[in-house]
């Protein structure tokens, strides 16, 4: 029998990591791994993590990476790439990170066309504090600065950083995709892998935003974080390519 | 033939793979890992196809398979 599917060598071999049981955010950095094993990339991999649960990656990972101050990641990213233009720059971020504290370094980057690659894990709330609203929150999903759910006189609309940022002139790619099903996970790597392809070929700034869950955070089991995502979270962020020039 | 490798002290117990797996390989065991998770195990190995659902799916990376 030969071995038709590896653990990655982007994760630690020796270490079982903090996340909650179910959490994407496990599935998603094993992906990026897993796209820099197949193109070979490993050793001029840079990731810069937000500040948010995906922190715990920190100590995770096997490669270059560091942590920008909350929100900056795109920023950090920039100055990284500028000095380095033959590392794979990359930032990791939630939608916290990116969408709120950051929106301001998020979209300008993006207007710039950065030759950097964003890898933006929307799960609609903040989960490292404790489940407060994130501007992607749903309607009526409940979180702790928001009992009675997001409402949109209140609280606005739910953000589609997609969409937002496909009225600027300068990126290069954006999609969305998930990780609720097999499929998606393999769309979901298809993605990351194209967005880090575009980057290496200079065509600038690409970002996937994979829709993700936080079980401990929404109050469900694991299995039941699936389910919400097809039935709650896709109808409002539908899944695919957004840009692709 | 295939199989799969599941590493017990990577699973978390959030039952991806035993929902995925199309052949009804995998199920939560009774035992607990150091974590204090119930892990999951094979049940029926000799029905497993190598197709790899069930690791392309663990977010833990808890598993490997064998065709
Ligand atoms: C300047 C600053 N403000 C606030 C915080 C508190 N804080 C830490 S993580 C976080 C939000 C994380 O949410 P998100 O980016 O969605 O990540 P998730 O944990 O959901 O993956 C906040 C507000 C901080 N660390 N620094
Ligand atoms: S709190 Fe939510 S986002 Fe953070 S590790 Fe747990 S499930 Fe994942
Ligand atoms: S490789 Fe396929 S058949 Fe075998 S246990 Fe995994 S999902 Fe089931
Ligand atoms: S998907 Fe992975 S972590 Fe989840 S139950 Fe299966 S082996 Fe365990
Ligand atoms: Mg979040």
């Amino acid at each position: 029998m030969e071995k038709v599917y590896s653990r990655t060598t982007g994760i630690r071999e020796d270490m079982v990591n903090g996340f909650c049981p179910g959490c994407m955010h496990s599935t998603i950095i094993k992906l990026i791994g897993e796209v820099l094993d197949e193109m070979d990339i490993m050793d001029k991999a840079v990731g810069v993590l937000g500040i948010g649960c995906c922190g715990l990656h920190m100590e995770y990972m096997t490669y270059d990476n560091t942590t920008a101050p909350h929100g900056r990641a795109c920023a950090v990213a920039t100055g990284i790439k500028r000095a380095n233009p033959d590392s794979l720059v990359y930032t990791y971020q939630g939608d916290g990170d990116f969408a709120s504290i950051g929106l301001g370094e998020s979209v300008s980057a993006a207007n710039r066309g950065e030759n950097i690659t964003v890898i933006f894990v929307n799960n609609g709330i903040y989960g490292m504090t404790g489940g407060q609203m994130a501007p992607t929150t749903l309607f009526g999903m409940k979180a702790s600065t928001a009992p009675k759910g997001r409402i949109a006189e209140e609280h606005g609309y739910p953000m589609h950083m997609c969409e937002i940022l496909n009225q600027l002139t300068a990126p290069a790619y954006l999609e969305r995709t998930s990780c609720n099903t097999p499929a998606n996970v393999m769309k979901t790597k298809k993605a990351i892998r194209k967005a880090f392809e575009n980057q290496l070929n200079g065509k600038g700034f690409s970002m996937v935003e994979i829709i993700s869950n936080c079980p401990t955070n929404w109050g469900v089991e694991p299995l039941d974080s699936l389910t919400f995502i097809e039935e709650k979270m896709l109808p409002e962020y539908p899944l695919g390519v957004i840009r692709d020039k | 033939m295939a199989k799969v490798e599941i590493r017990s002290e990577s699973c978390k117990s959030c039952q991806y793979c035993v929902k995925f797996c199309p052949k009804g390989v995998l199920a939560v065991g009774d035992k607990v890992n150091a974590k204090g998770y119930e892990y999951v195990v094979p049940v029926k190995m000799d029905a497993c196809i190598g197709c790899s659902i069930c690791a392309r799916m663990c977010p833990d990376a808890a598993i490997e398979v064998y065709k």
